[in-house]
């Protein structure tokens, strides 16, 4: 039989979105003129032309099975025109050219499950990465998580009570996938890597996972008279930056691989610089199927920002101006030794002035 | 499909008012036509509850990829396949998504057609780089799957150290404040490189992303080793009517505390008239008081963008923001968009000559000093480039003459510039 010729590949790269836009978009593109926020789930932009589209945002589970994604399309069909997009946050947005097609098309969307909301002052849907499900390195899951959170938190979503907007992330390892946020849930582990030695030979190029340890805690040995690794454990940060190249170093741990929570990250360049998130709390369980110790401190950091913050503060700003150690006071968690950053740089975090409130 | 596996600790998942994935997953076990999928629904739920007990995960990567292609595809295997032999090969193709996310109901039904008949069924939109997953499809039908949809317009984004899918917000389709076309930037970066996408041969990977404006609704700065932002260098835009009826809403204090006293500059006044003053000099574009205003306040007319190098996350040596190596640039002629693919090729050349195996391009700046990747790729140095200048005494600075002389040169060349 002759050799079955291959297909070569098309490399056409990115699509261009023009194609599959609103066509009141595509008509107005750079001409837009303002928006304001008739309801919360809901943008009212209007054009220099006059024209106006109204976007009607919606969380969904974001691991769609096909029947979800063809019922979204259905309510797409029949109540937005037919066109929608997703916001980096995983939310569907339906664009709709008359007002009269809004309260129908969230009825619509409400009715099948989804869940209006995620604009202005609310908590958005929860940034999230793959865990258990996907990933080959996960120290927990990601859509469990986020459905368990977004269960308890789903009025704060549906509403807009912060005082501006909540980005909250996961992450199921400590490379961080989940990326900044106002608040972060992440892995932490805790003790270092267990070391598999009859497997190491032949998995891992040991000079790159040499290379990968950012603290040059791990060297080559030999073991049981075979090639294999060790790991300073006093030099060790239990990173799992070993664990990807040379999975034989079991970071992963049921009971010691921890949730840590992290505030104040921020993206956005208003008011303030963007700013990285900051640890707050550690030594969380790692607790499926819910996670109700990590939600139960997420909604009590929720609370007290809600309490004490002025309109337009994300959390960074709002604890610029209040300080750490009342942040601490007001939440009720310990402040640890933990706390202080021992990392490079770390001496620009330390307060070397006599500004204190008291 | 074998017996349905016991999922006690998943079921926990379908409580609750938000949406359940375990359900969607159950549905495609329970109520697709095509075996294939109910068999595969089914023991990737069984693996996932095997996970949920034990608090581990039970994938593993490998080698996967389509024809003529070296990345693209997420390799899993699992190690746990005896039990669950009907997902045992579970990969996710990562597909590049059309620009600013757009999608026609057609499209998508399309997608979801080609996708039940080679994967799945399952799929997300989108994953953190910005990719639609589809995730869950044996290895001989990831080339089937991807020679379906290739021909239909769509194509592999990055995996492994390569350049990566890219990202842009909704941008001049539907936001004011949009000072780009993210769209046109988006497709011309990336689709430059295809190559680069394609076949993994960097250092690490390389993202771009674009912002139409700094609220950096894509978190570029904090994710992105080229990031682009939408700016403008003149005047806000004052509706001074529309203020003042914002003013007359909502009251002056209001105004003063939501607003003038916000702006990180202090370069706002609310006059007695309760028109806006702003000493536009001094305003570093933060976008707080359009947000607060759109319908009052707009970004200026000279816009463009600025460029920032070198965002990513944690590993190796700790978080990294882009930092800016170009202030402002007009992205109007075609002749500005081929420099703004020349400085991302002249960056990607150096650092693919200078990064260290798996340093992202941020992490050999930090290694190597900014100037020594200025002079690198052929960009001189700014004042803007800085937070504040160097605060230690321990530098050799012998050639300072020289280098002034630079600055008043290329100052004497930016005026002549200017005239003409």
């Amino acid at each position: 039989m002759a050799k079955k010729e291959m297909r070569r590949p098309i490399e056409s790269g990115c699509p261009d979105g023009v194609q599959y836009m609103h066509p009141v978009m595509l008509k107005n593109f750079g001409q837009w003129k303002y928006h304001d926020h008739p309801r919360p789930g809901v943008l009212r932009h209007v054009a220099h032309s006059g024209d106006t589209v109204w976007t009607v945002k919606a969380g969904t589970q974001r691991i769609l099975d096909v029947f979800t994604l063809r019922k979204l399309c259905d309510i797409g069909d029949k109540y937005a025109d037919g066109h929608v997009r997703f916001t980096i946050r995983s939310n569907i947005e339906y664009m709709v050219s008359d007002e009269v097609k809004v309260e129908p098309l969230i009825a619509a969307l409400e009715d099948a499950g989804f869940v209006v909301g995620g604009t202005a002052n609310s908590v958005a849907m929860i940034s999230h990465t793959q865990g258990w499900l996907h990933c080959d390195i996960p120290g927990t899951d990601a859509s469990g998580v986020v459905k368990a959170m977004m269960d308890e938190l789903i009025e704060e979503f549906k509403n807009c009570n912060m005082p501006n907007r909540v980005h909250i992330t996961t992450s199921c390892c400590q490379i961080n996938c989940g990326g900044q946020g106002d608040i972060a849930i992440n892995v932490q582990h805790t003790k270092p890597p267990k070391i598999n030695h009859d497997l190491v030979a032949n998995v891992c190029e040991r000079p790159s996972v040499v290379a990968r340890c950012p603290v040059a805690a791990i060297r080559p040995a030999m073991v049981n008279g075979k090639p294999s690794l060790e790991v300073d454990e006093v030099k060790c940060i239990c990173c799992g930056a070993c664990y990807p190249p040379c999975p034989p170093m079991q970071i992963n741990d049921p009971e010691h691989s921890k949730l840590a929570i992290w505030v104040g990250g921020n993206h956005s360049n208003a008011r303030s610089k963007p700013s990285f998130q900051k640890l707050v709390a550690g030594g969380v369980p790692n607790n499926p199927p819910r996670w109700p110790e990590a939600t139960l401190i997420v909604k009590r950091i929720l609370k007290v920002y809600k309490d004490d913050a002025k309109d337009w503060e994300r959390i960074n700003d709002w604890i610029d101006r209040i300080g750490w150690p009342r942040f601490f006071e007001l939440t009720g968690l310990p402040f640890t030794k933990f706390h202080i950053d021992n990392w490079r740089g770390s001496r620009k975090s330390l307060n070397a002035s006599t500004h204190i409130r008291f | 499909m074998s017996d349905k596996h016991s999922t006690p600790m998943l079921d926990e998942l379908e409580n609750g008012p938000w949406p359940s994935f375990v359900s969607g997953i159950k549905r495609l076990r329970d109520q697709h036509d095509d075996e294939r999928i109910n068999g595969m629904a089914n023991d990737l739920l069984g693996q996932l509850e095997h996970s949920y007990e034990t608090r581990k995960g039970y994938w593993k990567g490998g080698t996967v990829s389509v024809y003529g292609y070296g990345g693209g595809i997420i390799p899993r295997f699992s190690e746990v396949g005896k039990q669950f032999p009907e997902s045992r090969e579970f990969h996710t193709l990562r597909v590049q998504p059309p620009a600013g996310n757009h999608y026609s109901t057609d499209i998508l039904r399309q997608l979801a057609d080609s996708w039940e008949k080679w994967g799945s069924g399952l799929v997300t939109f989108h994953g953190q780089t910005g990719n639609i997953m589809f995730i869950g499809s044996s290895t001989e039908n990831t080339q089937h799957f991807f020679d379906e949809i290739n021909e239909y317009g769509f194509d592999l984004g990055g995996a492994g150290p390569c350049v990566r899918t890219s990202m842009s917000c909704v941008g001049a389709a539907r936001c004011e404040q949009s000072c780009a076309n993210e769209h046109k930037i988006h497709r011309t970066l990336v689709n430059n490189f295809t190559d680069d996408v394609h076949r993994p041969a960097l250092p690490y990977k390389f993202k771009f992303k674009v912002s139409g404006c700094p609220n950096d609704c894509t978190n570029s700065i904090e994710r992105a080793d080229f990031a682009v932002i939408g700016t403008w260098r003149d005047d806000i835009k004052i509706d001074q009517q529309a203020f003042g009826e914002y003013v007359g809403t909502k009251g002056r204090q209001h105004v003063i505390d939501n607003i003038i006293t916000r702006c990180p500059t202090k370069c706002m006044t609310l006059k007695d008239d309760d028109t806006l003053e702003i000493d536009n000099r001094n305003c570093v574009k933060c976008m707080h008081c359009l947000n607060v205003v759109p319908a009052a306040l707009s970004p200026g007319d000279d816009k463009g963008i600025t460029l920032l190098l070198g965002g990513k996350r944690t590993l190796k040596i700790g978080d990294l923001m882009g930092t800016v190596i170009v202030p402002f640039m007009k992205l109007e002629t075609d002749e500005d968009y081929e420099r703004l693919v020349e400085i991302a090729e002249e960056t990607i050349d150096f650092w693919a000559e200078n990064g260290l195996e798996h340093e992202r391009c941020g992490e050999m700046i930090e290694r190597i000093g900014l100037v020594n990747f200025l002079e690198g790729v052929g960009i001189d140095v700014d004042p803007n480039m800085i937070s504040y200048p160097r605060e230690s005494s321990y530098v050799r600075m012998d050639g300072w003459d020289q280098e002034a002389q630079k600055w008043f040169q290329r100052k004497i060349d930016e005026r002549r510039a200017a005239v003409e």
